[in-house]
Parts: structure tokens; sequence; C-alpha cells
């Protein structure tokens, strides 16, 4: 009973404080809705407009045709033509172009003798995104009109795209962020929440009051549950609204695998906070994990294509197990019952770094 | 009325950080009831000692007892006893008064019936009606104080140790504030209280002096001034900077302290004529002055025993 009384003492402080935090306050708010559409719009794996420049030495009516198809494709923005190879290659060094089309001067007879490639493209490769998006352009069909189109080489594999059928990328990266958003703002706000008494000096008088540990750091936490589940609210209901994400499972499931997500990094925003010894501290805490957590989690490259070791890195950070739940749940209309494995995950690092950090706070100052 | 039971006491009490001593074996007795001061300069240990005695630190050697209980052992337990007042401001600034208040009785489990009442009546008994709405942050020093007290006392500890409660408080507010302290030991509460006024020592039942962690002596204020092995001579010169010139040649004085127009020379208790000596001194020197013994107050018990044990540290 009187544990009770105490958890909701700390419990209505906190929200005190934080109603009076306003620049808190528009965090919770104002994190989700910037990042939402700034990402939301930005991120874009799907390349177009990419600069160009072409070198056509024939010039005859086929050559030029094949410049047209080339921008046509839309994939690439022609920016200027230039006389040779050479002008081309210092386009590219000079970092004007990141692909340059070279058409040499016995283009037409490449093309009818069929088994020469016909024209070549520079391809500043640094960026490997920019490579496979080069590799789309060798399928535009070349050949003269009083030619037979060469059969078909082959068999040909047919792609059929699945909860995505118009490519946009918002609709995986939208998922992706609520993960993103609340592992920033979770693991910040417990951490730097509780640092924040020991900067002011509140916790010297808290320690010394009967509080327990476990009810100070319930106290702590259950706000910014109600918090997280708020920020999951805004960004669900924005990215169907903004960008047509689709909620294809049940909300009940989103509800509860974000529990679970929002109680794994509290935890570990109160791990965080028995080793800070100040906000700034346990603001770098929380970048060491957060970068990590959003350049491994397939948040942005597919987990598949990450090396091994990458891999083991990021299957022990939550996020990971996060991202394959919510987008299962929203995005396949998966049931969460198939996702066990993942909730287990979250689950198993809820309950270790909980453990750790009751165990490391000490009632005391040294 | 029985003899005055033992509150708080401490054998061979010893903090250390890293390499630094900062409490060295102070053994403590203070009686239940009394107020006990802790007077010495910053970095003497006063902090750390009133730490390990309310189990925010654990001593590095030595034992505490507070109320009976090990502070080792049972520092949940004594919790509920202790009332303790940070040196730092440390309730919540962006509270108001009472929400600091409720806040407190809260998470000492007051009965719920009783929350309400006593937050009353700490506002009304330490003069905070008026500013109970008002931010804890934008109070001055010696609302703050109050409000500290307030709280330290809200469940009615036993013991309340208190950490340099007057540092940034004027001088009618620690009027003020002593008079509420002196109330409370009616009451029974054990009051232990740190300072670096002279003064407030000497309002102390009785106190303990530290050095660099070491306790130096203790007693009441005028048992310690019985004790000391200094006598203190008094002159009141027309020119007390030429005075001051002429004794500081005299090897055999401890130490000349100047207030306004008079010296407080001290010289140890073992030279049989110390007065004959000062005027002696003064008169060869052609210096007319006024000289007689007098009894030590506390800066003089702080400077001898302090200079005392500086004599016997660096030999």
């Amino acid at each position: 009973m009187n544990a009770l009384i105490r958890i909701f003492a700390v419990l209505h402080k906190e929200f005190l404080q934080l109603s009076r935090d306003r620049l808190t306050f528009g965090m919770i708010v104002g994190i989700p809705l910037i990042q939402l559409m700034m990402f939301g719009y930005a991120i874009n794996t799907d390349v177009r407009n990419l600069t160009a420049a072409y070198a056509d030495e024939t010039d005859s009516h086929l050559s030029r045709q094949f410049i047209a198809d080339l921008t046509a494709s839309q994939v690439i923005s022609m920016q200027q033509r230039v006389n040779n190879a050479d002008e081309l290659m210092a386009l590219l060094d000079a970092g004007q172009i990141s692909i340059g089309v070279y058409v040499p001067n016995d283009f037409d007879r490449r093309v009818q003798q069929q088994d020469r490639s016909v024209a070549q493209l520079l391809v500043d490769g640094s960026d490997t995104i920019i490579l496979g998006v080069a590799q789309q352009l060798t399928s535009v069909p070349v050949h003269f009109d009083s030619q037979v189109p060469p059969a078909r080489q082959g068999a040909k594999i047919e792609v059929r795209n699945f909860y995505n059928p118009e490519r946009r990328s918002a609709v995986n990266i939208v998922p992706g962020l609520v993960g993103v958003i609340l592992t920033m703002t979770m693991v910040l706000f417990t951490a730097v929440a509780i640092v924040r008494e020991k900067e002011r000096g509140n916790m010297e008088l808290l320690i010394n009051t009967p509080v327990r540990t476990i009810e100070l750091m319930l106290g702590k936490i259950i706000p910014y549950i109600l918090i997280g589940l708020i920020q999951l609210v805004i960004i669900l209901s924005l990215g169907w609204y903004f960008f047509e994400v689709p909620i294809r499972g049940s909300g009940l499931h989103v509800l509860f695998a974000a529990l679970m997500f929002i109680a794994t990094n509290l935890s570990l925003g109160l791990l965080i906070s028995t080793t800070a010894g100040t906000q700034f501290q346990a603001m770098q805490l929380t970048f060491f994990f957060f970068l990590p957590s959003i350049l491994l989690s397939g948040f942005m490259f597919p987990f598949d294509g990450m090396p091994q070791l990458a891999q083991n890195i990021a299957e022990i950070l939550p996020l990971t197990h996060f991202n394959r739940l919510i987008r299962g749940i929203v995005l396949r209309g998966a049931d969460i019952s198939t996702l066990w494995l993942e909730l287990a995950a979250l689950g198993a690092f809820m309950v270790v770094a909980l453990t750790l950090a009751v165990a490391r706070f000490r009632k005391r100052l040294d | 009325m029985n003899a005055p039971a033992i509150a708080i006491s401490a054998h061979g009490l010893t903090r250390k950080f890293g390499s630094l001593v900062a409490v060295n074996n102070v053994d403590l007795e203070i009686p239940a009831g009394k107020i006990y001061g802790f007077l010495g300069p910053n970095g003497s240990g006063k902090s750390t000692t009133i730490r390990m005695l309310c189990g925010l630190l654990l001593p590095s050697a030595g034992t505490a007892t507070v109320m009976g209980m090990d502070t080792r052992q049972e520092s949940e337990a004594l919790k509920q006893q202790i009332g303790y007042m940070t040196q730092r401001f440390s309730l919540y600034e962006d509270l108001t008064v009472k929400e600091n208040l409720r806040f407190i009785s809260e998470v000492y489990a007051v009965s719920r019936a009783q929350r309400k009442a006593r937050v009353e009546e700490l506002l009304t008994q330490y003069n905070l009606r008026e500013k109970e709405r008002q931010r804890a942050g934008t109070l001055s020093g010696g609302q703050k104080q109050r409000l500290a007290l307030a709280a330290a006392t809200l469940h009615r500890p036993k013991i309340l140790l208190l950490d340099e409660p007057t540092s940034a408080v004027d001088p009618q507010n620690r009027r003020d504030f002593w008079e509420t302290l002196f109330e409370l030991a009616e009451q029974g509460t054990t009051i232990l209280v740190s300072t670096h006024y002279m003064d407030e020592a000497a309002r102390c039942h009785s106190l303990a002096i530290l050095d660099r962690g070491v306790k130096v002596a203790d007693g009441s204020p005028r048992s310690l001034g019985e004790n000391i092995d200094m006598r203190v001579i008094e002159v009141e010169a027309s020119d007390p900077n030429r005075a001051r010139l002429s004794l500081a040649q005299e090897t055999k004085i401890t130490s000349i302290t100047q207030l306004g127009v008079r010296l407080r020379v001290l010289l140890p208790k073992t030279l049989p004529d110390a007065l004959q000596m000062v005027q002696h001194n003064l008169q060869s020197a052609a210096i007319n002055a006024e000289v007689r013994e007098v009894f030590p107050d506390l800066e003089d018990i702080f400077v001898a025993v302090t200079q005392r044990r500086r004599a016997e540290v660096t030999p």
C-alpha cells in the first residue's frame, strides 16, 4: 500500500514537472512530427534524375533516338553535350555528373552487328546505389526500325511486388520510423530524467527518503510509456494520412508490440542513467546506442545484405526486432503470434536491462 | 528526568576517497534531544560525516549507530527516523512550495488523513503560507531554507541532520532559524548541525571541532574553553598594528588575531609568565597598551586546537 502511494507520488511529481518543461513537451510532439515529414519525403531509394552528360560521336538518327530514349526513362537528366570521352571523364572527375553516356563514332555499325556493346556508360560508382541504377539503363533497347528485334535471350523471370506495389519508400520508412523515434526519445528521456535529478541535487534528498529503487524507477517510467504511445499514434496516423501507409494488421497487436518496445527502451534509459553523471554524458551514451540502431537494424539498409558480424550485432539491438514486428504487423498484416520470437527477444532485453539498472542503482552517493 | 540517552554514536568512523582521507577515525557520542554542532572549515569532513550517519555513504572503517540502528545494516529503517537537510537546496525548483511538501509527505507515506493537515501545519509554522503557490526555484535564500527545514521535519523525525543550513541566509533569517531549532530540540529532536560560523557553533549544547577529517576537540563551548592548553591575552593598543608587529617577534606566541583595535594573543598554558612577557615586549617597544587575560571564545579555541594539530602533523 505504502509502495503504491510512493510510486504514485513520483508519478504525480513527474507529470507536474513534464507539464512545466515546455521544451520536453514540445519535443514529444515535435520530434515525431518533424522527423516523419523529413524522412517520409526525403528518404527515397527509388532514384530518379541523376545528373548526366553525353558525348555522341556518331550523331546519327539512331544515336539521337538512343539518347532521347535514355532521357525519357527519367532516371537520368541530361545536363549537357560534350565532344568526346575525355571531356565526359573530366566532368565525372569534377563531380558535375554522376553518369556519362559515350556513343562511339561506329555506333550504327555496332548496333547492326548485335554482338558488340553499342555504347558506354561512365558511372560514378562510389555510390553503389547509382551503380545499381546504371544497370537499369542497360536494358534500354537499341535497334533500327527495319531490323528484326533480337529474340529474347532465354527464359525471363517475373517479379511480383507484394505489400508495396507502387514501390514507395515511405511504406517501408514510416513503420521503421516508429521504432527509430521511440528509441531516440524513450532512451534519452528516461536517462535524462534520472540524471537531471542527480545533477540538480534532488537525488541526495530522494535517496534519503524511504522510497525504494524499484518504486522510483516505476514512477519514472510510467509517464514515458504514455508519451511513447502518444508518439506511436502520431506517427502511424500521420503516416497513414500523408503517405498512405496502410495498417494491415490488428491495432491491438501494434499496441502490444509498441508497449514491449517502449518498456525495453525505458529500461535501457534507466541503465544509462545509472552510469552517466551528467545530462551530457547521458546524451552521449544514448547516441552511442542510437547510431548503430539506425544503421544496423534494417531501418535504412536491408538486414540480409549486411555481413554476418553486423547481423550478429544487429540481433542484440532492440530496434532490429521491433522493426520486424512493426513492419510485419503494419505492412504484411501478420499476426503477432507468428512473430513471437521477436517479442521474446525484446522481453529478454528488457529484463536484462532492468535487472542491471536496479542492481546498479544505489541509494547511496558512493 | 533520566540521564540523556545517546542518540548518535560512532566509533573509529573513517572515510577515504581514493588516497584522500576525508574523515579519519572519528568517535562521537551525541545525547538525545540536544543540538550538537560540527565546526570546521570547508573540506574538514563535516558533510562526509553527516552523509555517513544517514547512510548515504558507507564508512571505509568504523561503525555508526543512530537511534540504536546500525547505519550500514539498517539504513532503510533509519530513513523514517532521520530528517536530512542537504547543503545545496535539493527540493524541486520547478514545483511549487506546496507541491514539494505534498510530494515529501507522500514519499514518507504519511497517512492520507494526516498528509493534508501536516502540510497545512508546516506552511503556517514555517511562514510559507503566502508562498505556497510559488515555484521553489524563485524563493529567496531564507525562504528556500525554511522550505527545506519544513520538508526535513515533515515526517517528525527523531534525528535532524543539517548540513550547513545557514550558508545562504541573511542574519535575521539565521536568528529565526536557530529559534526554530531550539523549539525542535525542546520537543525531543536530536539535531546535528554543521557550520563554519563561530556564533552558530557557540549556540550548540555541545560541539565537535573538525580539522582535515580529524575531530580535534569536543564538548560544550564552555568546557572547550576551559580545557584548551592555551591562554588568551587581549591587548588593547592605540596602535594595534605596531603592537602586532612587535609581538610577532616573540617565538613563544602561538597566534595573534586582530579584532579592530584589539589583539587576541594565544600562548601555551605551559608558559608560566605569559602576561608579563607580553607586557614586557610591548613596553620595550614603547607601545602603550592595556593587557589582560580573558576567557577563550570559540574562535580562540578553534585556532588553538587546529594550531596544535598542525604542529603535531608537521614537526
